[in-house]
Formats: structure tokens, sequence, C-alpha cells
């Protein structure tokens, strides 16, 4: 017959417990950091693209969900630093199953996963990504492409030593488009 | 105990060599290298410069094996795409020995010191022979830490073909092709050691009709194409095989196509054909697929005279009740171009006869000739590659006599196999034409030098025993047997010609080629699509041969009266003799008189065209019909040699109908059952058909035609053909391609230059009364007074703006001369 207060026990200590119930919509938990959420478009710090349209990312992944065309840049029309960019993407989150093979394959960094996870919608149309949803917001400091390279003179700059370049040229130092030291660490 | 019998070992054959490689007995021809028999057994060899249809270069290192002679080692590793085999010989590939694997690291690691990590953007990615013998025998890592050597990127060494000295690994393939294949060796290796690499001459543009072979051997993505520029991946792709639309060679081609559209062309392998390689036309000009003339839905002419889209039962029984007033009218005739596969030709060619109830069909948009007709019955319908002149007859042939034919601007892949057989073999290529062109030089042809129109008269002057003394070594080499004759459709302009080529071949036992310019000019032959001939070259004339083809197309009877030629027809509509005409195919423009042609197309009571895109054609026809691409439908051509090229859809073909199909729904609103509803359908029923066995006709008796002569002062003969890359209809919206284009120029001679005031590299104008050309001048090895223009390049669209041909009288005079109304001379 102890059994029947050692059920309400239970009962009553939950009471003094902290719940686990999340109030979403209401409250707005964040994901764990390293969660594989909605993609996004990295950008280099003055604004060009880092994604060079190379494909890999659609080639990695095992659902078929990425379809990318790349495009040559030009002098009047920059979008990237180096030759190529990535002047169609689209990602399918119908059939994204965020394993982050992607991820793994982008050989500029240029796409990565943030933990946004709220890409439910009532129609098929608005769950594939383009380019423009999925590009990073411009921070201060980023320029809108097209623009010509602002931190070096070709794409090796950025790679190399984008952001010394970047932290030099917010600061004002004089020849940050044409360094020695850049010369020396390609 | 039993001991089992010892093997005994065939002997090895006379002309044979016998070596082990591997561990594994092999015989081989005696001279083959090494890396071909390693690929007979199935062992791949890892290799850069190798390539079967070029000479060996060794400049890769890359297939180093061990080799091992009567019992000692060599040395060192050596290079197997340079060694012949040998008796006795041991050899060692990566896969059996430590050296040759090791030695093959090292020539990879060395290969890809100065090699950029620049796979993400290049073309090559994918399908790049490097990315994947650097994953296959290469080290897992570099140890070369220092810095790559760089250059400015990408070069472009012509518009089409874009150049990254940083990717190249100097296997030289590109040089190579150019200089042995090609002939046009602009492209080259500039400097030495560390700073070698691939260039071109600052003042000398890289041109060549064949420059895209060396963006698809190039086996790093050293040469790109602009084009195809980033457009995207191998796995991206849909690859099917195809057959090149451009010319009568026929060339095998894989079409790679992503998202509906096609991306690139890729030469296809047929060793009997085009070898591996194919022109830059066939290559690069497909994006008329996509122009934004193409007409997508049917069309008729409404009381207000504007074209409006319809439905296609609507167009079809407008077109059917125009038809059939019209036939009960004057009569139809149909008029067909260059671009119809057999399926199609043999569709017009039976419509003609069941529906509109005439002979009056002609596939020949161009200049033609009764004279041309007898020829072709003669020579050229019905010929197969069992029976006729090959290819490989033509690369075997001792001495080859091309008639009103340059190989180079009008059969790309016969003047490859011209060149290769004289560089093999020291084939005589003679050519009969008005100047020493590119393609002369480079296949060492002795010109035979005609003035325009007298070409006929110049065969006939031919004998062993007469005159020049190149004249008896042309008659005496093309008596050789195995000798060839190759005739271009042009010799129609010149009345006599086709008759000289016919006595010529008698006199010397030479086998006679017809090569025409177009794709489907050898199919629209035999499928019948001729004023004389039914399909496989069954006379009209004759009556039982007419009751054998009614009773296989289930009619009473057919028409017996023969039909008329392209400008026969035409001048019959434009006399009201004719009433009505189904067109397709035809560009106005290419017509003996583009003039007349347009007149007779306007005044005809009703034109039915059916066609890909809008052109001078549509823009007058009552109902405009909608026909498939190539790429869009099944079919096949006949090419040159009467081989049959068949190939397949390459993109989807859903909405779109071939020439065929259309036909046998607008013949079946008439009344009439073609049975051509598919391609696979119409070629059933022309099977069916079989072939017509007969006694070869007589060839024609034409004499040959008068000498134009200049008659008064500023007066001159008019020499022209097409160049490959021109104006030419299905090369629209190819900016890369057109770049590529060899510049239009006039051509005269010094001392006509000089009678006639005109400088070299200035303008000039050649005018009739209808107008002028302007264009740079040249000079040439041309004869005294006569002029050549080519006849359809940016500036110089010779029918068109000068109503003359080959053979004409036209003016010519220094500066931009004023063309219309100025004095006399015109058209001959």
């Amino acid at each position: 017959m102890f059994e029947f207060f050692k059920g309400f026990g239970v009962t009553f200590s939950t009471m003094f417990k902290k719940v686990v119930t999340e109030e979403y919509p209401e409250d707005f938990p964040p994901a764990a950091p390293r969660y594989h959420g909605r993609h996004q478009l990295n950008r280099h710090p003055d604004g060009l693209e880092k994604c060079v349209g190379c494909e890999l990312c659609a080639w990695a992944c095992p659902a078929d969900a990425i379809y990318v065309e790349g495009g040559d840049n030009t002098e009047e029309q920059r979008f990237s630093p180096g030759e190529r960019y990535g002047a169609i993407y689209q990602i399918n989150y119908l059939r994204c199953i965020g394993c982050g093979l992607c991820i793994e394959a982008c050989p500029t960094r240029s796409l990565t996963m943030t933990n946004f996870y709220e890409m439910a919608d009532d129609n098929r149309q608005d769950l594939i990504y383009t380019k423009e949803q999925l590009l990073a917001p411009l921070l201060p400091g980023m320029e809108q492409p097209p623009h010509p390279m602002r931190l070096g003179r070709d794409e090796q700059d950025y790679y190399v030593q984008g952001p010394t370049l970047a932290a030099r040229a917010a600061a004002g130092e004089p020849g940050t488009e044409n360094d020695p030291v850049g010369e020396q660490v390609r | 105990m039993t001991i089992a019998p010892e093997e005994k070992k065939a002997p090895v054959a006379e002309g044979y060599v016998r070596l082990t490689i591997d561990g594994i007995e092999i015989d081989a021809p005696k001279g083959e290298i090494l890396i071909r028999t390693c690929e007979r057994l199935g062992i791949i060899v890892p290799r850069f410069c190798d390539h079967p249809l070029l000479e060996p270069a060794g400049a890769c290192r890359q297939c180093l094996v061990e080799v091992e002679m009567g019992g000692r080692p060599m040395p060192k590793p050596q290079a197997s795409c340079t060694m012949t085999v040998a008796d006795g010989m041991v050899v060692k590939t990566q896969h059996t020995s430590a050296v040759a694997d090791k030695a093959q690291q090292g020539v990879m690691e060395l290969l890809l010191i100065n090699h950029p990590l620049d796979c993400p953007i290049c073309d090559k990615g994918g399908e790049c022979p490097l990315q994947n013998q650097a994953m296959s025998s290469g080290r897992t890592d570099s140890r070369f830490v220092e810095t790559k050597r760089t250059f400015p990127k990408p070069l472009p060494i012509s518009s089409q073909v874009l150049l990254d000295r940083e990717r190249c690994v100097l296997c030289q393939r590109c040089t190579r092709f150019s200089e042995e294949i090609a002939g046009d060796p602009f492209i080259d290796l500039l400097e030495r050691g560390a700073n070698q690499q691939i260039g071109t001459a600052a003042d000398k543009p890289f041109q060549s009709y064949f420059s895209g072979n060396t963006i698809q051997i190039c086996p790093v993505g050293a040469l790109t194409s602009a084009a195809y520029r980033f457009r995207s991946r191998p796995f991206d792709l849909v690859s099917t095989p195809s057959v090149c639309e451009h010319c009568s060679s026929g060339c095998a081609q894989r079409t790679d196509s992503r998202r509906g559209s096609v991306m690139r062309k890729l030469a296809g392998n047929d060793p009997e054909v085009n070898e591996e390689w194919t022109c830059d036309k066939g290559r690069f000009a497909f994006r008329y697929l996509q122009s934004k003339g193409r007409i997508t839905r049917p069309m008729i002419r409404e009381a207000n005279g504007e074209l409006v889209e319809t439905s296609w039962t609507e167009a079809l029984r407008v077109a059917a009740d125009g038809l059939l007033a019209a036939r009960g009218h004057h009569g139809i005739g149909v008029l067909t171009g260059g671009r119809l596969t057999v399926e199609d030709a043999y569709s017009y060619a039976k419509f003609a006869r069941i529906a509109a109830r005439t002979n009056d069909i002609d596939f020949r948009a161009r200049p033609q000739s009764a004279e041309e007709l007898e020829f072709l019955a003669a020579h050229a319908v019905g010929t197969t590659p069992d029976t006729g002149v090959t290819f490989t007859a033509v690369e075997a042939a001792p001495a080859v006599l091309t008639v009103a034919l340059d190989p180079e601007d009008e059969a790309g892949i016969v003047f490859l196999r011209l060149r290769k057989a004289v560089r093999k073999h020291g084939q005589r290529v003679f050519q009969l034409g008005q100047w020493t062109t590119e393609g002369t030089r480079k296949t060492e042809a002795t010109l035979v030098r005609a003035v325009p129109g007298a070409e006929a008269a110049v065969l006939n002057e031919l004998t062993a025993a007469s005159g020049s003394p190149d004249s008896g070594e042309l008659v005496g080499a093309l008596s050789g047997p195995g000798s060839v004759i190759l005739v271009g459709d042009r010799a129609a302009e010149v009345p006599g010609l086709y008759s000289a080529v016919t006595a010529l071949a008698t006199r010397t036992g030479a086998a006679v080629a017809w090569i025409p310019r177009r794709a489907g000019d050898r199919g629209a032959l035999d499928a019948g699509a001729v004023p004389t001939l039914l399909p496989g070259g069954r006379p009209v004339s004759d009556a039982a041969v007419r009751a054998e083809v009614a009773k296989a197309w289930g009619v009473d009877q057919l028409p017996a009266t023969p039909g008329r030629s392209t400008d026969e027809i035409l001048g019959a509509v434009a006399r009201g003799e004719l009433s009505g005409l189904v067109v397709g195919g035809v560009d106005p423009d290419d017509l003996t008189d583009p003039a007349l042609a347009r007149t007779a197309l306007r005044e005809v009571g009703f034109l039915v065209s059916l066609e890909m895109h809008h052109s001078g054609v549509t823009e007058l026809a009552d109902v405009v019909l909608p026909v498939a691409p190539d790429a869009q439908r099944a079919g096949s051509y006949l090419n040159w040699e009467g081989r049959l090229r068949e190939f397949g859809p390459s993109l989807d073909a859903s909405g779109v109908l071939p020439d065929c199909r259309v036909l046998d729904t607008l013949a079946v609103e008439m009344d009439a059952d073609l049975f051509t509803q598919t391609p696979a359908a119409a070629m059933g029923d022309l099977q069916r058909l079989g072939a017509h066995a007969h006694a070869t006709p007589a060839g024609p008796t034409v004499p040959a035609g008068a000498t134009p002569c200049p008659a008064e002062y500023g007066q001159a003969v008019l020499a022209t053909w097409r160049q490959l890359i021109d104006d030419g209809s299905l090369s629209v919206d190819e900016p890369a391609l057109a770049g590529t284009a060899r510049p239009a120029r006039i051509r005269v001679n010094p001392a006509t230059a000089d009678r006639l005031g005109l400088t070299e590299g200035a303008e000039a104008s050649v005018a009739t009364d209808r107008g002028a050309i302007t264009l740079p001048v040249e000079l040439n090895d041309l004869p005294d007074g006569v002029v050549w223009l080519p006849a359809n390049s940016p500036g110089s669209a010779v029918r068109a703006t000068l109503g003359a041909g080959h053979g004409s009288l036209v003016r010519v005079s220094a500066g931009a001369g004023a063309g219309l109304g100025a004095g006399h001379g015109g058209a001959a």
C-alpha cells in the first residue's frame, strides 16, 4: 500500500524541478552551436563572394539538393576574387538532409551552416533557396558586389591573408593593395 | 609417376616479336610502342603526351617502366611511349616493379611542382587525366614548399581557345596536333628550362579551323574553350553520341547537354570517318538551337498579312486546303535544302509524288544544272562505302585531284585525310582552283590554275602527251591504281565541268567521288528529292520503274513528266505556271538569283514553309510549320561516301516534330498516306523499296563553256566559294567561333592590282548592277583578271549583294565604290 505514496512522491518532487518544456515559438532558444541548420554563403571582408562556383558541394551532396552554375568574372562585373564565381546557386531544402558533406567539400570555406532551423513552409517552390537568400548579410565595411578587388591584386591575397589585409585597410594603412609580405607568403 | 608434357610454345609469327610484360608473354608487331602493347594487355601505364594519332614525343616522362633486354636490366626506367618492342624484352610496369612505381611518383611530383591548385575553378576538373593520375600514381603530399611559378592567365590565343600556362605540363600534344594534323603551327614551345611555356607568335594569330581539337586532347586544363568556360562539370552532363550536321563528312560526335540545352560537342572516335577529330564549326556551332529566331509554334498568315501563332490542327488544315487548291489550279513545287536527314528527304520526295502529284522537287538550293543530274546518276547515286570512294580510299590513293572543292574550307575532314596521306606516304594532291590557299599549301598540292568558268576546258586539255609538264604529271599520277578525283558541288556553276571530270576519269581510270557542301545533300539525292530520280536512283522516265515504286507506295500511278530543277520551278512560279510551293530548309540567298527567288516566293499563290528559324522564306510564307533540330530528333545522314550516319535525340524531344512527321500529317490532311510518321518508319519504308539494280548510265557530255573574258577596263572574272566559318545560318549566336573566321578579303594577283590601281591592305570594291562589296585587298597568285571573294562571309554575301557567282563578270575598283546603277557589266 506504500506504492501509492511512492507514485505521488514522484509527482510531488517533479513540481520543484526545472521544466524541460520549451515555450516555442514565443521563446526562441538557439540550437547547439554546431547544429546543421540553414546554409550560408560567406563573403570576403570587402564583401566579395567566397563562392567560386566549382560545384564541389553539388558533387558531394548525397541528396542532389544543390544546383550550381559557374560564371566568368570580368573586370567590369566582379563578384569574387579570381576568374570564376557562382552565377546560380540553389539549395533545395526539400531534399537537403543536413549531412554537411557540402561544407566539407567546399574548397574556399564559402559554404557553411548556420544554426537557423525554422525552414518550414506551405509550398515547395519557396523551399528552393536561391543565392540571394543564402548569401551572408553585408557587415559594416562590406560592399555589395559587383565591385573590384579591394584587398589585394589577386585571389591569393584574399585566401592567404584576407582578414589581416581587411584589418589594415580598415585602419587606413597605406600600401594594403600592394605589399611585399604577401608576395613572400605566396 | 606421371609427368605433365611440356607445353610447346607456338612460334612467333613473321613480323612479330615476343616479349614479357608484368610476367605475361605477348606477341607484338614489330615497331609497336611499348605503351600500346601494354594497353592491349589491359595494363594501363599513366601518360600525358602519348596520343595514338600523334607521333611519339616522350615529353612528359610519366610512362616510365622498367625494361630488361637480353637478361640485362636497363640502368634507368624507360619511357614506354617512345620505346618500341623487341624480342625477349622483359617489361615491368608500376604494377610489378617498385622502381617503376617510384619513378612515376617522382615524375608526377615534378609535374605538380608548378601546377596551381586550380581544380575547383578549372573546366577540366572531374575529367582531368592529371587529377586522375595524380591519384593513381602520385605521392600523397609534395615536398615542394617554395614559390610556384606564375603567369598571367588566362591568355586568349584566339577568341575560341584560352591558354593557362600555369596548368600546362608541356606534353606538346597541342603543338604536335597543330603541326602534324592540322598544319597550322601557330602554337609552339617558347623559352627554355624552367621558363619553358606554350605560346603564340605575337604577330601571327592562332588561326585554325581545327583548334578545338587541341582543347579536347589537352590532358590538363591548360587549353580551355571560351564558349564552354565555367558552364558545367562532367557529372552534370548527359552525353549522347551524335552526328555533325554541318557538312557532308558526317563526323561522329558526342553531344553533352545539361538541363535541356547543349553545353558542348566533342569529336567522337570513328576511325573510318573522322578518326578523333572534328572541325571548329562542327564542334562549336550549336547555339542555333537556343537562338531567338527559333520557331516553336505553327503560324498562319491572317488576312491583314500578319503571321500569327495557331494550333497544329488549324495550321495543318489551312496548309492542306491551300495546297489542294493550288494543286487543282496549276500545281505545286517542292524545294528542299541541305539540312534534311535521309528520312526527311524521303518524306519530301514521297510527298511530292503522292500528295503534290508532281516530280517538281529539287534539293539543290544553290546553282544547279541538268548536266549535274546526269553526273550524279552516273557517279554518286547509290554508292556505298563498299562500292565507292571512302575516306580510307582517299587516304590510300597515290594521287588525288580536287575539282571545284577547296577541301579545307568545304570538307575539313577530307582535308585532314589528304594532309595525313601527304605526310605518311607522299600522296600527290592536285587542286583545280584559282589560287594557292592555306589548304593547298598544307597539303603540298600542285595548283592547276584556271580562270573561273574555264575549268572544264583546262581539264579537257589535260592529256598525258599534251602541254605543260604539270599536265603530263597529273594525268600520269591519276592513272595510278586507286587514284581519286573529288568533285565539289560548285562544279554545277561551270558548264561542262562535270562532263570534263567524267571524261578525265575515263581517260585515267581514276575513281570519282562527289562531295557536296551540306550534310543532307547526298541523302536527298539517294532518297529521290530530285526532279529526274525516284528513291534509290530510279529514273522517273522509266515506266516500269514508276510502276514498281507506285506498287510499293500503294498508289495507282506516279506522275510521269520529269520534274523541273530549283531554278526552273522558281521561274515557273514567277511566270504563274505553278500556284503552290512547299519549302524546307532553303535560304533564298543561296539560290542562283536571290532577287528572282524572293519575287517568286512573294508571288506564289500559296507558300508552306517547314523551318527551324525565321528566314527569308518564313517571312513570305502563308503557313509556317516548325520542325525539330537534330538535337531533338532521331534520324540519319548519308555522308559523301554514302555511309549511313545514324543519330538519336540528344535533348528532350517532346513538343517538336521532325519534317517527316509534319509532312506525313499534312499529306493525310490532303488524303494521301506517306507512312513516314517517325524517322524509323520513314527509313523502314525507304529500305523496303530496296536498292535499284541497273546499269550505270554514262556520264554527261556537255561541251566546255566559253571562257569568260573581261571585256573592258575595270572588269574581272569573279571566283568565289564559302569559307568554313562564315555567316552560315547554323553558325548564328557564336561570337567566339566567328572570331576565328578567316578575315574576308578581296584577292587579286599583283599584275591585276597594278592595272586596276589596287593596293594591298587598302579597300577596294567589287560591284555589279545589283550592288557592291567593299573589303581590303590581299594579293595572291590568281590568274590575271580574276578576283576572288568569300561567298558568305561578314561583309561579303556575294549572291545576295551582287547577284553574281563563280565565273561572272564584275567591276573592280579601288576605294569604296558605288555599285548601284554605275555603268554596266553585271551578272553573266
